[in-house]
């Protein structure tokens, strides 16, 4: 496994579980690997999008039983396509994580049984938890903005918080 | 009425149903598309995302102190550990300190909001079932409890009591014996209910080895909480990932027997429950026996909260672990907020588990889990 060296110090100083950064064509045998070794629960999987740095950081947050232990592992993905193995047959739960993650960050997951949309609509356009998502003003003829209740109400002054 | 069934089953006539999202036994707004044949189901196909609010964008627009009253939210039957979860992110990340009364105050409002989750739970499963007055009973209960709730914080559901680096208010004069007087007339309850229904004859027919859930597969569909103890695995994170002040306390961590049934079965999901309520008690007890030997600080707030890394917290909530993994930037907002719950993955074996199921026993399942809506859609 590549255990390299985190590329920002300060962001394995508050984490107390070994964490790894991962190739992303080596995930898939890691996983096999990690899993064999034990790391039975996957805890939580988390899609960051570092839109400056122009790459999408997937976060597995991994838990064995057995031993007690915790392990995180990072994937770096490019932004344009990110793409990665699916382990939705490694860890069960990868399932719903990765569609959950597919839909609000756009990550696909090569080898998902079944990766649909599971939060937003089926037609939804776009992927809502990107950092350049702009909202359509309009979803299937509904308006997705609404306009500010206390403008309309003549008898309350703005807020002077919004003079500025 | 056996027969009935499988004549039907040899037509091999199937029927889609559509169950939700306004159904009143789905325990919230969640939809199932139930294809079945006869009375027994081929699969129930979970849609979720009608409660989705957007909970980890929003942490996104707001302050890390500002977004306290959305984690509420995410789970409203239970929101005191979403509260805990993320101020322990957030300290976590900072690198703050909590003075000891918070952690003590923290951990009372917790175990208590746990104690009326579980009354929630327990209550509405017995009446998924067909027992209506255990419900009303027992919802008594939680009613105290969120007085005792809303004399601490001023909320009955949506507390936003827990703050970065504290709590937001000590406990007002009285209510340390208000809590204990309610913990003394509780513990009968909780005997009431054993003879209600915990050991009811009809109760345990219909739940015995129903929908038996085992150990290796509810770690692999990634079951947390009391859904995964009732499968016989020994696992809490407040005893095995320790937090706030629970290594101070002594408790027993609950873990399913198999009773009257298989391990893992709807009644051992049932079972656990009932016992985290003594367990959570006793935790109550103690922390306000221990909480008069600490200084009267309740909260140190943070001068600048700017952080820059991650961190991860594990919260043991009445679902389960519920976790919070927040990215920092810099800022003054979370650059990124996860939460990740029970019912998410709760909602996830819901599909395997109800094959060959009868359409009703699917109620039953879903009340056993504990599945909460919004906790699922965030």
């Amino acid at each position: 496994m590549s255990d390299e060296v985190a590329r920002d110090a300060n962001v394995e100083a508050n984490s107390d579980a070994a964490v790894s950064r991962v190739r992303a064509d080596e995930w898939r045998a890691t996983a096999e690997r990690l899993r064999a070794d034990g790391f039975d629960f996957l805890q939580n999987l988390t899609a960051v999008d570092w839109i400056k740095e122009e790459r999408i950081e997937l976060v597995y947050h991994l838990w064995s039983y057995a031993r007690r232990q915790e392990r995180v592992v990072k994937i770096d993905l490019p932004r344009g396509e990110p793409t990665v193995a699916s382990v939705a047959d490694v860890w069960r739960a990868a399932n719903w994580y990765e569609r959950e993650q597919y839909d609000l960050l756009g990550v696909r997951f090569a080898g998902h049984p079944d990766l649909r949309r599971i939060l937003m609509p089926e037609d939804w356009p776009g992927h809502p938890m990107r950092k350049d998502y702009v909202e359509a003003p309009s979803y299937n003829g509904m308006p997705t903005t609404r306009a500010n209740t206390l403008e309309l109400l003549p008898i309350w002054d703005k807020p002077t918080w919004d003079k500025k | 009425m056996g027969e009935l069934i499988l004549a039907n089953e040899a037509t091999g006539e199937e029927m889609t149903l559509n169950m939700g999202p306004q159904h009143p036994s789905t325990h919230g707004v969640i939809r199932f598309i139930i294809k079945t044949d006869g009375e027994i189901m081929r699969e129930a196909v979970p849609d979720v995302g009608y409660l989705h609010r957007a909970i980890e964008h929003i942490a996104e627009k707001c302050t890390y102190e500002g977004f306290m009253p959305y984690t509420d939210r995410v789970d409203y039957v239970c929101a005191m550990p979403a509260n805990h979860a993320w101020a322990l992110a957030v300290e976590k990340l900072a690198g703050l300190e909590v003075p000891e009364r918070a952690e003590y105050l923290r951990v009372i409002t917790d175990e208590l909001n746990r104690i009326s989750s579980h009354c929630i739970a327990l209550g509405a499963m017995a009446m998924d079932v067909g027992a209506i007055t255990p419900f009303t009973y027992i919802l008594r209960e939680r009613e105290y409890v969120n007085e005792l709730l809303e004399m601490i914080c001023g909320a009955r559901l949506t507390y936003n009591y827990h703050r970065i680096g504290g709590v937001g208010w000590d406990m007002p004069a009285g209510w340390r014996d208000k809590v204990l007087a309610w913990c003394d007339h509780f513990a009968p309850v909780m005997d009431e209910f054993d003879r209600l229904i915990t050991n009811n004859a009809l109760f345990v027919q219909r739940l015995a080895k129903l929908a038996v859930i085992a150990a290796d597969e509810a770690i692999d569909y990634g079951l947390v909480g009391p859904n995964l103890r009732a499968a016989g695995v020994d696992f809490d994170v407040r005893r095995d990932v320790p937090y706030s002040i629970y290594p101070k306390l002594k408790f027993e961590v609950p873990v399913g027997r198999g009773l009257v049934g298989t391990v893992g079965d709807a009644w051992d999901r049932y079972w656990v429950r009932a016992q985290e309520w003594r367990q959570s008690v006793s935790m109550v007890r103690q922390c306000l026996a221990q909480i008069d030997a600490t200084a009267p600080e309740f909260w140190k707030a943070p001068k600048k909260l700017k952080p820059v890394g991650d961190a991860m917290a594990r919260v043991e909530a009445a679902r389960g672990d519920m976790s919070c993994y927040v990215v920092g930037d810099g800022g003054t907002n979370a650059y990124r907020a996860r939460f990740r719950t029970g019912s998410f993955n709760a909602m996830g074996i819901i599909r395997d588990k109800s094959r060959g199921l009868m359409v009703a026993d699917l109620v039953a399942l879903i009340a056993s889990l504990d599945v909460v809506a919004p906790e699922i859609d965030r």
